[in-house]
């Protein structure tokens, strides 16, 4: 029985139709499931926190109501992937307190810290173009309420991506103190946007299950390569250049060759090492205990609004 | 007392003339609130002109694992499909 159903499962996955969330699946599966969808959620709900930084600070109205809107987005998108993990058997107020003891981990590149406002085009650009990448092939992930999730947050990472290049491009014909404010961002956030697709295929771990289950469709450093061919034109066009001199176009292999990042820095900041990770945590932390009172308070009310119905 | 709010699934419109569409779920303390956070997190960009919450214990679901059988008595009626009836290719309308 549980070969048959097992075998079903692999049919299923094998010929591109999607797992839904009553079928039968691997212990395996659903538990990288849980805890991948769930890191993916975490990065977006503190991704929130780096551009929020400067939403008081916007240059103008029309800056700061597109910057309220992205970062209002980015809660929605930690919403759709709660969602999804809570269709594979996880307790929201779990994955949250999971979080918080730092159980359980977000994308490390939001633990650098958003200097200045030239920050804001920056993460637009080369963070929300690094995370458009990993997203595209997850559109064709084998679960579908992941793959539903990610149709819908790729639709709108799109307009993220264009408000930091076109915010990018609004400074770089500015003064020359305004390009030399992007230039600098560029170089502080080309290695940790490269970092965000993982360790090399030869150090991942996740990578060759993940594969097979259908659960990654490409391997970290496809993508990275992908990221690098598409970003170097548009570094060209905006008239940045990448720290790597590496850097160039390799005719043979039609494709951009490219130095590797720090990756000793890389599992630093994993650790838990980087500029922002505590001050990530606390203030997430902050948000949850302060909001308590509204939890109780909304469930006090709706909980007397229905002995009120009852008694009617 | 629990504070951890009931979850609700969400069903969109996406405009006039078509059927509400399964979206996703959230978690809110009660049907009111339910409808308004829905309009948040999934009708940011005019994507509904209507939406229905259900509170996901109420949802009943047929069962994966009996998928066969369940769905076995359409399975060999091809004689409800029009393909199934012949035809000549000479008579018009039909």
């Amino acid at each position: 029985m549980a070969d048959d159903l097992e075998l079903r499962f692999e049919r299923t996955v094998q010929s591109e139709s999607r797992i839904e969330p009553r079928d039968w699946m691997p212990d395996g599966y659903r538990k990288t499931l849980i805890r991948q969808i769930a890191q993916h959620a975490h990065s977006e709900i503190i991704g929130m926190q780096p551009e929020g930084n400067w939403i008081s600070r916007a240059p103008s109205l029309r800056r700061k109501a597109i910057l309220l809107a992205k970062v209002q987005d980015e809660a929605g998108h930690g919403l759709y992937l709660y969602s999804a993990t809570e269709t594979l058997g996880a307790d929201r107020e779990d994955l949250t307190t999971k979080l918080i003891e730092g159980r359980q981990k977000y994308s490390s590149i939001f633990n650098y810290p958003t200097l200045t406002f030239a920050d804001v085009g920056v993460i637009g650009w080369l963070v929300d173009g690094a995370a458009i990448c990993n997203q595209v092939p997850l559109c064709r992930t084998s679960y579908g309420p992941y793959a539903r999730a990610m149709i819908r947050i790729c639709k709108e990472e799109s307009f993220h991506q264009r408000q930091g290049y076109e915010l990018l491009m609004t400074m770089m014909s500015g003064t020359q103190q305004q390009r030399d404010m992007v230039q600098d961002s560029v170089n502080r956030w080309w290695w940790p946007a490269l970092m965000m697709f993982g360790p090399p295929d030869a150090e991942s771990t996740n990578t060759e299950q993940s594969m097979a289950w259908r659960i990654k469709r490409d391997t970290n450093d496809e993508l990275r390569q992908k990221f690098v061919n598409m970003s170097m034109p548009q570094a060209e066009a905006l008239g940045v250049t990448f720290p790597d001199p590496d850097i160039r176009w390799n005719s043979e292999r039609g494709q951009y060759d490219f130095g590797q990042p720090d990756w000793d820095e890389f599992w630093q900041v994993v650790k838990g090492g980087g500029v922002c990770n505590e001050q990530r945590i606390a203030h997430r932390r902050k948000a949850h205990e302060d909001g308590a009172w509204v939890r109780e308070a909304a469930a006090a009310h709706a909980a007397k609004h229905v002995r009120e119905e009852g008694a009617a | 007392m629990s504070t951890s709010w009931p979850l609700w699934e969400v069903f969109v419109r996406g405009k006039r003339g078509l059927n509400h569409v399964h979206v996703g779920s959230l978690h809110a303390p009660d049907a009111e609130m339910a409808l308004r956070n829905a309009r948040d997190v999934y009708t940011r960009r005019n994507e509904g002109v209507s939406i229905w919450v259900v509170p996901a214990t109420e949802i009943t679901a047929s069962s994966p694992d009996e998928k066969d059988p369940f769905f076995a008595p359409a399975g060999d009626k091809v004689y409800r499909h029009p393909t199934f009836y012949a035809i000549p290719e000479d008579v018009p309308h039909l």
